[in-house]
């Protein structure tokens, strides 16, 4: 009988040796006779188990990890291919209270099923979204999308059934979806992780909003970070091609759909939505001005779908199991499930799909047991780099699209970096004046030079020279950034500064020279 | 690949005019080419040599001035051939949590590698990036485009150590 073993090809599980475990494993085997068949699934997101290794039995799957090559000898002796006992065992992969916990409408096959597989994706109720689509009128996939509550995932929390009913009104010969994979936001990992693991969702997802507001043509922008990822995607379209999910008349609906898979080129603005158009048109990834509407007149001008990957990725199961299935879940007018991302110095970082409405503290504290380096957790940033910087008094907010306003931050695109004791607030606030200058598009002034001068302001502080002066002169020209600014880069980088000033302003006023003891 | 070497003299940095030609000729008919022909093409040559912005401009109908743009404005697209290797650190908040400003500092001190510079043999290039989306296993780098994850003071010596003139 052949045990069929799962090793993730997750980016994740690679850095940490997963090829060299997949190649331990099937070297062992052969060497006792042994058939096995190795199945290279996404992540189940408990990084810290990585490289995690399942055995599939006849009675579930059973989980061992973080495995290294030179466990693999000892782990046959044990007889982990029946799921027998070994230090590394974690017994059956559902049983464990991390994932147990978790609520995963989007990430229910990541992890679990083979990426390339379209039987393998069917058979964990892959395709049911796009099926039931198929037989819908465009304004009634609309109105699901719009009932369901789904806000963009990205980060700035548009509705997304009113972006889709704005395409769909608009009177064009050609429309498209475009897909914003360009996860730069530090933190973030959960739209890699899907295109690694379940690159069929996303399709799947792009394809109903294609039906959705009649566009035939899509395209995934891909971070050129994210090598693995592009080319998973890759091939994930081509199997799709293949088994006419892409192409002209899907599902027998006699709707057409195809999709292509574009690399970005390292710039990090290249994640505002008007930004990307331009670069997935060749040019200069800089920001345009709104109006008009990406909507009403985006990629070569015409009325463009532009949502986030775990936007596109949660429609699937919206369709399929209702918008009021979906709007259960959730807290005030955040509805529906959050791939949280927990990062940094954090002990059991990951993966966790919640409804909004968790709080930071549940998330980094009971999910990911503290810091990583054991000291006590000072600093937890919400949202990515634009987003603000928590102390231990702000932990108990929930995190909701309003929650967090009201708190002067962003949820974001959901990722989650701790800090422990030893992080100084100050280097953190620079180092958002400096991202933002060497990421700025440069098309607007508050934010190409504003970012510079914050730098230099903030440098001047730091080295404690006319302290009062310049935290004024700082103070305003976040003001400025914030108010003038074209897009969110220079707009927002204010949000991590003035947190860091608010809630940690003993990190500015130390006497020059004198920086965190550990430091 | 001879004939074309013959007919345009491939030049000692490997710059092939007609092989570009093919690169660009395979891809423009795409929507938006410019990207996918530059990728290419630094995929072909290992750089964008700047003898490929008319040639560009010539199949895509636009002007020199907007090649150039594109090339000049995202940091992936090199102007000159990077080392053999190349480590690209990520120095984005997560990786910061943990440490990775002090592995930068040890590369400096040890290895006297800056990021942006390549070993003197021109063996390996450090770079500098801003997230590689493995902010739960950091810090986080790519060697060559393979993950490395938890990289640690051991984990960076032996790259340099194994990637450089200095194992001699």
């Amino acid at each position: 009988m052949t045990t069929r073993i799962y090793i993730p090809g997750d980016s994740a599980a690679l850095s940490v040796g997963a090829n060299r475990v997949a190649d331990a494993i099937a070297a062992e085997a052969r060497r006792r006779s042994v058939a096995v068949e190795i199945v290279r699934n996404g992540s189940r997101g408990m990084m810290w188990l990585e490289p995690l290794v399942e055995i599939e039995t006849m009675h579930g799957r059973y989980a061992y990890g973080p495995v290294k090559p030179t466990n693999v000898a000892a782990l046959f002796d044990a007889g982990f291919l029946s799921g027998d006992p070994h230090p590394l065992g974690h017994g059956k992969i559902e049983d464990i209270a991390w994932l147990k916990r978790q609520q995963r409408l989007t990430f229910a096959r990541c992890g679990v099923s083979d990426p390339l597989s379209i039987a393998d994706y069917c058979a964990h109720g892959g395709f049911m979204g796009l099926e039931k689509a198929a037989g819908m009128a465009p304004a009634a996939i609309v109105e699901e999308v719009t009932a369901s509550g789904l806000r963009g995932r990205g980060g700035a929390g548009f509705p997304t059934g009113l972006k889709w009913r704005t395409v769909l009104g608009a009177k064009a010969d050609q429309k498209y979806i475009v897909c914003n994979a360009d996860e730069g936001d530090s933190g973030t990992f959960a739209d890699r992780m899907l295109m690694e693991g379940d690159p069929f969702t996303l399709i799947e997802g792009m394809a109903i909003a294609g039906f959705a507001v009649e566009a035939t043509k899509g395209f995934v922008y891909i971070r050129s970070e994210y090598p693995h990822a592009f080319a998973m995607m890759e091939r994930a379209i081509a199997e799709a091609r293949k088994t006419g999910l892409l192409g002209a008349n899907i599902a027998g609906s006699g709707r057409s759909f195809d999709l292509e898979a574009r690399l970005g080129a390292g710039a990090y603005i290249c994640g505002e939505e008007t930004s990307l158009l331009e670069s997935l048109e060749g040019k200069r990834g800089q920001v345009r001005a709104k109006p008009p509407l990406p909507a009403i007149k985006g990629l070569f001008g015409k009325p463009t779908v532009i949502n986030n990957v775990l936007s596109f990725a949660a429609c699937p199961w919206i369709i399929a199991h209702g918008a009021k299935a979906y709007a259960n879940y959730g807290l005030g007018r955040s509805r529906g499930t959050q791939p949280f991302q927990l990062a940094g110095n954090i002990k059991h970082g990951g993966l966790v799909e919640l409804a909004l409405g968790i709080t930071i503290r549940e998330l980094v504290e009971d999910f990911g047991g503290g810091t990583f380096t054991g000291k006590p957790i000072r600093a937890v940033q919400v949202g990515g780099p634009l987003g603000a910087y928590f102390p231990q008094k702000l932990l108990d907010t929930p995190l909701g699209y309003e929650e967090m306003l009201a708190v002067k931050g962003m949820l974001g695109h959901g990722g989650i970096v701790v800090f422990d004791d030893t992080v100084d607030l100050a280097r953190q606030a620079r180092f958002a004046m400096e991202f933002c200058a060497i990421e700025s598009c440069g098309k607007c002034t508050p934010c190409r030079i504003g970012s510079t001068r914050g730098m230099e302001t903030l440098d001047k502080i730091m080295a404690g020279k006319d302290r009062t002066k310049n935290r004024e002169l700082l103070d305003d020209l976040c003001q400025l950034m914030t108010d003038g600014s074209l897009c969110a880069l220079g707009g927002l980088t204010p949000i991590p500064v003035v947190s860091a000033l608010t809630h940690f302003p003993e990190d500015f006023e130390r006497p020059a020279g004198v920086r965190m003891a550990a430091e | 690949m001879s004939a074309h070497n013959s007919a345009s003299g491939a030049a000692q940095d490997g710059f092939d005019e007609a092989r570009a030609r093919e690169v660009i000729d395979g891809l423009k008919g795409l929507q938006g080419a410019a990207l996918p022909i530059l990728h290419a093409l630094q995929r072909e040559f290992g750089y964008v040599d700047q003898r490929v912005t008319p040639m560009i401009a010539e199949a895509l109908n636009i002007s020199r001035a907007e090649v150039h743009g594109a090339i000049s404005f995202y940091h992936d697209f090199k102007t000159a051939p990077l080392g053999r290797h190349v480590l690209k650190i990520c120095r984005a908040e997560a990786c910061q949590s943990m440490g990775v400003e002090k592995l930068i500092e040890r590369l400096d001190r040890m290895h006297r590698l800056k990021p942006g510079g390549t070993s003197p043999d021109g063996e390996l290039t450090i770079e500098s990036v801003y997230c590689l989306g493995n902010c739960a296993l950091s810090p986080a780098a790519l060697l060559d485009g393979e993950p490395v994850g938890r990289l640690d003071n051991a984990g960076i010596d032996g790259i340099v150590l194994q990637h450089t003139g200095a194992r001699a």
